[in-house]
């Protein structure tokens, strides 16, 4: 035992660490910040770690080549020892990450914790969360695939959206005209030496400044913070109040950091690793993209903008989120920091919430894109069929053939893109379905060019038959009196047979 | 360092030092720079476009839109597949063509031909066209990229070379699509 505290002496008496080291375990931090609210930023700190670790592990394999990347990490998940494993800490653990970020942000933000004097934590903190971003983004482009390819394709088709900087833009990112070598090799150069390289600084300084100004209080309902006052009241609960960091708190950021490399070591033996998907060769074109799990809500928003609003929304959306949380804490560095008296604080989380996870569910099964297979694989169900004339089953058969089932469903299967058209003759006249056919209208395309009058009048014919059993389908009243009697039956061939 | 208004010879030396650094990271700047910025330069050069083959005519029967593939004309060694590009080649009649770029107007993701319905679908956002290529219907706010071509000696050859991007594309295409 003497022989270690003989070695550690002369190790401190050259590294002069021990002191500083105690000093910052030591440091008192008030008592009912002690909670288990206050171990995100530790976790992350761990994951970000975990990454740091099992990044280097992969580069002793991976190969940044547009040609052997692919290859290369085939090779790691199959014949690599434990590769795959290695693969999927690493790619759960940026699913983590992520998670886990905006988690600590969601709690730094409804604690008032970003308030005077913390609000340069609050602005390193941005930048962290928008680093772990582009580690997840760049991480993905890693996993060279045919999502890795088609989504650098989204990403140069927006960044090309930028007034007249956006052609330079995108050859800068792509590294050249096309997607191909230099763009791996420019994003693995960004993941693995710039963004982590920055990451690690910008660590640094945000743990420097927690220790430097004191962990955030525990906010009560009423203890207003004042620029003038607040300095001297921390200090003062620290010093009433307070306790040592170590052991005090930090056992509580130890079991919740071995919780979450837990949960992530289970969920990569469990689920393996992410893809890689099929070969990023861009003259495959049977594949839909999807962005990784973090992006998905994007995705799906950029699939409901309205055209005309797209480009602003895609160029001056980011520009406005990332100055909100930026100067939120020079617009609201004072005053009250508990949740309880923050309703906006609250709704505004909620909000932000409930929007993320409703578009990520929507990307999930993307209801606004055709399902490209609905018209060969999705038959039509047999009830619309039974007892039915020729000429609508003539009609049936067009549905299926001109691929109206990609975008219409019968019961429930087929694409979600337009209306599900289960009763479709009581919302629509026959000439009302005539015109929508032909003409198209709200997001349909027009099909007069590429169906004849007779396949017209017999898909029409068809969707006429779409209604419940107990239900007349619409007619226009207007018909019978100009043209006497009930020529409803015949109405859907009649104004094709006209000039 | 001195603290009145009289210059210390150290301290002299201490800003010429600065100085003498400031001159060497311009210098070295200039290179650096022009290297970082290959990319766009060069393309601004235009050295990234030309003609490229995409077989005989006869591979193309006339009214329809077949997939045709060609290798970048600028590539790298590390490029692999990547650099196979796919586009769609409508023959309307004779010697007339359109060729479509494969990526979608939207966000470029590749655009499948249904000769069924006759229209282009995008698998990401829903975007549809016309055999055309004019926009028919989903997010994209124009129709479909096209390059310019040209039959030569019984062969189909555009003028291709880089990622066709909404922003780009007027300029980089020479053209204006029939829809945009």
């Amino acid at each position: 035992m003497r022989l270690i505290a003989q070695i550690g002496e002369w190790f401190d008496r050259r590294l002069q660490l021990a002191a500083p080291i105690r000093e910052v375990s030591e440091h008192p931090v008030p008592r009912n910040t002690a909670s288990w609210w206050y171990v995100f930023g530790s976790a992350a700190l761990v994951v970000f770690l975990l990454q740091l670790a099992t990044g280097i592990m992969l580069a002793l394999i991976y190969v940044p080549s547009a040609s052997e990347a692919w290859n290369s990490l085939q090779n790691l998940n199959h014949d690599v020892t434990l590769g795959w494993f290695i693969r999927a800490l690493h790619g759960w653990g940026s699913n983590f990450m992520v998670a886990i970020v905006l988690i600590h942000m969601m709690q730094v933000f409804l604690f008032g914790a970003f308030k005077f004097p913390r609000e340069l934590t609050w602005v390193i903190g941005v930048f962290l969360l928008l680093m772990t971003m582009g580690m997840a983004f760049t991480g993905q482009v890693l996993r060279f695939d045919q999502d890795a390819y088609w989504g650098l394709g989204i990403g140069a088709s927006i960044a090309s959206r930028v007034p007249f900087l956006g052609p330079a833009i995108v050859k800068l990112m792509l590294g050249g005209p096309i997607i191909a070598g230099a763009t791996l090799s420019r994003f693995f150069a960004l993941h693995v030496f710039v963004i982590p390289g920055m990451l690690i600084g910008f660590v640094g300084l945000h743990l420097l400044m927690v220790i430097k100004l004191g962990i955030n209080e525990w906010p009560m309902p009423g203890r207003l913070v004042k620029k003038a006052t607040y300095e001297h009241e921390y200090h003062e609960l620290t010093q009433k109040d307070g306790a040592p960091f170590v052991p005090y708190a930090v056992w509580k950021d130890l079991f919740f950091a071995a919780f979450v490399i837990l949960a992530v070591a289970a969920c990569a033996a469990y689920f393996g690793p992410f893809g890689p998907t099929g070969q990023p060769d861009p003259t495959i074109i049977q594949t839909a993209p999807r962005p990784d799990y973090f992006f998905l809500w994007m995705y799906a928003v950029l699939s409901f903008l309205p055209p005309s609003m797209e480009t602003p929304a895609l160029l001056i959306g980011p520009v406005i989120a990332i100055g909100a949380l930026l100067l939120l804490p020079f617009l609201s560095g004072e005053g009250e920091k508990s949740w309880r008296r923050r309703p906006i604080a609250v709704l505004t989380i909620l909000l932000v919430a409930v929007a993320l996870a409703t578009f990520t569910h929507l990307a999930g099964y993307t209801p606004w894109s055709p399902e490209m297979n609905a018209w060969s694989s999705d038959p039509i169900p047999a009830r619309f069929l039974q007892h039915r004339t020729a000429l609508e089953r003539q009609g049936a058969l067009v549905f299926q053939v001109k691929q109206c089932h990609n975008c219409h469903a019968l019961e429930g299967m087929g694409g979600q893109r337009g209306p599900a058209l289960d009763s479709v003759a009581v919302q629509l006249t026959p000439d009302q379905l005539i015109r929508q056919v032909i003409q198209g209208g709200g997001n349909m395309p027009a099909y007069g060019k590429n169906l004849t009058p007779a396949e017209t009048t017999a898909l029409v014919a068809f969707l006429q038959s779409l209604h419940p059993a107990g239900q007349a389908p619409a007619r226009d009243a207007s018909r019978a009196l100009a043209f006497g009697g009930s020529g409803q039956n015949s109405s859907a061939v009649r104004p094709l047979s006209r000039p | 360092m001195s603290t009145d208004k009289t210059i210390s010879r150290r301290g002299l030396f201490m800003k010429v030092g600065i100085l003498f650094n400031g001159l060497v990271v311009t210098a070295l700047a200039v290179p650096v720079v022009r290297f970082l910025l290959s990319s766009v330069t060069r393309g601004r050069a235009n050295r990234y476009l030309e003609w490229v083959s995409l077989g005989s005519v006869g591979q193309f029967p006339e009214g329809e839109t077949r997939l045709a593939t060609f290798r970048n004309p600028y590539v790298t060694p590390t490029d692999g597949k990547t650099a196979n590009t796919a586009c769609w080649v409508r023959r309307i009649a004779g010697e007339q063509f359109q060729v479509f770029a494969i990526n979608c107007a939207h966000l470029g993701c590749p655009v499948r031909w249904f000769p069924q319905s006759g229209l282009f679908m995008c698998p990401c956002h829903g975007g549809a066209y016309y055999q055309d290529g004019a926009r028919a219907s989903g997010p994209p706010e124009r129709g479909l990229f096209e390059y310019p071509y040209k039959v030569q000696n019984g062969l189909v050859t555009i003028q291709a070379g880089e990622l066709p991007t909404p922003g780009a594309s007027a300029a980089l295409l020479g053209k204006r699509p029939p829809c945009a």
